[in-house]
């Protein structure tokens, strides 16, 4: 962008700033002229909502701590305060308390679009890295604002989630020691985690301006998948998108300002509004909303991973590797495969039955001497007691936990199929929305007591299947549609696709 | 595409507030009341307020603390500066220290919180078995809000079901999650003098005190709601104009 390619401009304080600068010259090739495909949907508006709703959180934000206090004793009643002597902060309070949601819920469906459309395949691996960055910033910022108005949930949810730690081997009590800056949740926390609250957002601005660099280098993604030919196929980003994307960011605060004018507290806990006290644990403590899902795939391990069970994990794994990642298996033969499919599946059920052995009811083992019989078996194998586990069911949570965000981030080589769009591939579809009804099941499961049912069926049996099916949806299946998926034939040009719909729709009139 | 938008919406609004209605556990379905100030312009009704307020100074301000809430506030229910400096100047507080480093006691300002029963925590717990809590955000700290509160307070059981056994100190209520809790009933008919000829019941003191704390805990909230519907309807005839404008400047696109 060197200086001497610019055009001049009319204005001449503009042309002044921009001739030794040439920063309007940059706002108009990035955001004025910029070329979009001509056929995004409304589904394309989510960053731009997002973006709003950062810039919102930053101002509003800003504006509580000029009157927050960061201290356990005055933590609450300073928040209170906001609410009702800072002229206006009621309303401060609650954009940005159902800010966070709304920001939420953007960058999930900003997410899930992506995903639908295949917008994280070459060439754009590296911008959608960033973005999965951007979600697990949000997700430590949000946690920590969370804990900022020292309510019961607050407190005890901050509780709940940091003990978690504690159960990485070696290094996880240390672990907890320094994020709370101490042995529980107090006052140390607290500050702490307004300076990071604080903190975070703007390093979130930062990787955002990275996200929306590497997007200019490689341009937009489209409903269709396929690359843009040439100018026939997009649209100067304004007035089009610009307008587009006004319009449907007005709609998007029409349903924020209901939310914030006529239920501001129905997305909050109504606990939180009594004070953090650590002598009264609250019946049950929740995350909030949008960490539901996380949290059942953390609560979906309750079982203890004994070395029986992780041998043959590890075989199992190979076997992905060499027969479904690998065009053609390396090392194994077919026979080997099968020996290794036989073996581990034992090596899990052993391991699997004989931990789930040392939970069981016993009286219910009694009157089924057979299963006792197998249960005292299985028991007096060497390493099969809970305590020689290396992975406990409570690491084994927060692997899976940490792992289930993780996939998002090596999602773009694990799914190598050529075509983009889903709208092309009706088994990835299928198994996409699959995903999503399993991600909203997890969320519920989430949101439910640990030992709840529902229909008769204890939630933990759903909470696991939803993990089982999240993993498997990325590790196994991406992998084999990439492989062997048939995909209906793709259109010409984003130009002619548009042309025949519309030739489609004047038939119909 | 208009049509997959409006489901997505639709989507976002179900999503949204199916996840808020968290269950609540223990106690049984609240009796639901309709309130004036529920729906988008519900607003409070002054004297019922005025008359909640009544109970909670002469019932439940002899157990219940309000510290977020000072006289001055009680304007919003309708009552002139006059009144709220009688009201407050019946409390004594414990001020200073004066010019000579001595602690003070003085007659209550509207620039006061509501006057505490207790010295602290301990000294309520010691007098009551439990700590009665402060009553400030107690509508919104609970779900179901003020038909949590009518609920309660209507919803006591002199003798427990069979089988349940209570402890000298501990009351039986339908409401309370866990049933059992360490506040005796504290309203009965007539126990509460109206000016007003509105019947002096349970039921009534009930609705009236719920209504009370319902704006003890959310004193904004005819100010939000007035304030939502003209930030609604300017969003929609904004949302409007880029409407049309945005089919006016696609029209050429194709
Ligand atoms: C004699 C003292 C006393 C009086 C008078 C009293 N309360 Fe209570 N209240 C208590 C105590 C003690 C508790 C705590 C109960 C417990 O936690 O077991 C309590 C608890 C409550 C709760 C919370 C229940 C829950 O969900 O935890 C509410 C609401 C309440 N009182 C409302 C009122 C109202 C309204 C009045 C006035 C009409 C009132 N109380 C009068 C002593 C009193
Ligand atoms: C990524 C953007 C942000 C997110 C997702 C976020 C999220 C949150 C959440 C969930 C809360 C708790 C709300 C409540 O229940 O009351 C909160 C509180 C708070 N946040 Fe943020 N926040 C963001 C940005 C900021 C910024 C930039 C600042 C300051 C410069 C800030 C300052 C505060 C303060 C002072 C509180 C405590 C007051 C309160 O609880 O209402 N936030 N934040």
């Amino acid at each position: 962008m060197a200086s001497g390619e610019r055009e001049p401009f009319q204005n001449t304080v503009v042309e002044w700033i921009d001739s030794r600068m040439p920063i309007f010259t940059m706002l108009q090739k990035e955001y004025g002229v910029f070329p979009a495909p001509k056929n995004f949907n409304y589904f394309w508006n989510f960053g731009a909502i997002a973006m709003f709703m950062l810039a919102t959180m930053i101002a509003t934000g800003i504006v509580l701590a000029m009157h927050y206090t960061a201290n356990t004793h005055m933590a609450f009643d300073s928040v209170e305060r906001i609410m009702r002597d800072v002229n206006g902060g009621w309303l401060i309070r609650y954009i940005h308390m159902n800010g966070a949601s709304f920001f939420f819920i953007a960058v999930y469906i900003h997410i899930f679009r992506g995903m639908y459309y295949g917008s994280y395949k070459k060439p754009r691996e590296l911008l959608w890295i960033l973005g999965a960055l951007i979600f697990l910033l949000m997700m430590a910022t949000a946690f920590m604002g969370y804990v900022l108005p020292w309510g019961q949930m607050s407190l005890w949810g901050a509780t709940v989630i940091t003990g978690f730690f504690t159960a990485i081997p070696y290094v996880g009590e240390s672990i907890q020691t320094l994020l709370l800056g101490g042995f529980s949740v107090e006052n140390p926390t607290l500050t702490r985690f307004f300076a990071l609250h604080y903190l975070l957002p703007f390093v979130i601005f930062a990787v955002v301006f990275l996200h929306i660099w590497a997007l200019h280098v490689t341009g937009s993604n489209n409903p269709l998948g396929i690359d843009t030919k040439g100018p026939q196929d997009t649209l100067p980003f304004h007035p089009y998108y610009t307008v587009k994307d006004t319009f449907g960011l007005l709609v998007f605060l029409m349903i924020y300002c209901v939310f914030i004018f006529f239920m501001p507290d129905i997305l909050g806990h109504p606990d939180n509004y009594t004070k953090a006290n650590p002598l009264v644990t609250p019946a049950h403590i929740v995350p909030e909303w949008y960490f539901l899902p996380f949290y059942a795939i953390l609560r979906a391990i309750t079982f203890n991973m004994n070395l029986y069970f992780i041998v043959g994990l590890v075989f199992l794994f190979v076997l992905i590797v060499e027969f479904i990642w690998r065009k053609k298996p390396v090392y194994l033969s077919a026979s080997a495969g099968w020996a290794m499919l036989v073996i581990g599946g034992f090596l899990i059920l052993t391991g699997f039955t004989g931990d789930s052995c040392q939970r069981i009811d016993p009286k219910w083992l009694d009157e089924n001497g057979g299963f006792k019989g197998l249960c005292g078996a299985l028991q007096s194998l060497p390493g099969m007691s809970a305590a020689a586990a290396p992975i406990s069911a409570k690491l084994g949570g927060v692997l899976a936990m940490f792992g289930s965000v993780a996939m998002l981030f090596v999602l773009p080589w694990l799914d190598t199929h050529p075509v983009r769009s889903a709208r092309y591939r009706p088994l990835y579809k299928l198994f996409f929305l699959l995903l999503v009804v399993m991600f909203l099941v997890l969320g519920y499961v989430g949101s439910q007591p640990a030992d709840a049912s529902l229909l008769g069926i204890p939630l933990i049996y759903l909470g696991l299947a939803g993990t089982g099916y999240y993993f498997g949806y990325f590790l196994v299946l991406l992998p084999l549609l990439s492989r062997f998926e048939k995909t209906k034939p793709l259109p010409e040009s984003i130009h002619q696709a548009v042309l025949s719909k519309q030739i489609k729709v004047e038939a119909k009139i | 595409m208009t049509r997959r938008f409006a489901l997505l919406m639709t989507f976002v609004l179900t999503f949204g507030t199916g996840m808020a209605a968290y269950a609540s556990e223990g106690g049984e379905p609240l009796i639901r009341q309709s309130w004036s100030f529920n729906g988008p312009t519900g607003t409070y009704d002054r004297a019922a307020l005025q008359r909640g307020y009544k109970i909670y100074r002469e019932v439940c301000s002899a157990c219940h603390s309000m510290k977020l809430v000072y006289y001055r506030n009680l304007e919003a229910l309708g009552y002139n500066e006059e009144q709220i400096k009688n009201i407050a100047k019946d409390y004594t507080y414990m001020d200073g220290p004066n010019d000579e480093g001595e602690m003070f006691e003085r007659p209550g300002l509207p620039s006061d919180p509501f006057k505490s029963p207790y010295e602290n925590d301990k000294q309520a717990a010691a007098a009551n078995n439990a700590v009665p809590p402060d009553l400030s955000l107690i509508a919104k700290a609970r779900p179901g809000g003020p038909d949590y509160i009518f609920s309660l307070l209507t919803g006591f059981e002199e003798h427990p079901p069979e089988g349940h056994t209570l402890l000298p100190g501990q009351h039986w209520n339908h409401y309370m999650p866990g049933h059992v809790l360490a506040m005796a009933p504290p309203l009965s008919d007539g126990q509460v003098t109206y000016e007003d000829g509105t019947p002096q019941t349970l039921e009534q003191y009930a609705r009236d005190v719920a209504q009370f704390l319902m704006w003890a805990a959310d004193p904004y909230m005819e100010e939000r709601k007035r304030t939502g519907i003209k930030v609604i309807l300017f969003l929609l005839v904004f949302a409007g104009v880029m409407y049309t404008l945005k089919k006016k400047i696609w029209a050429d696109a194709h």
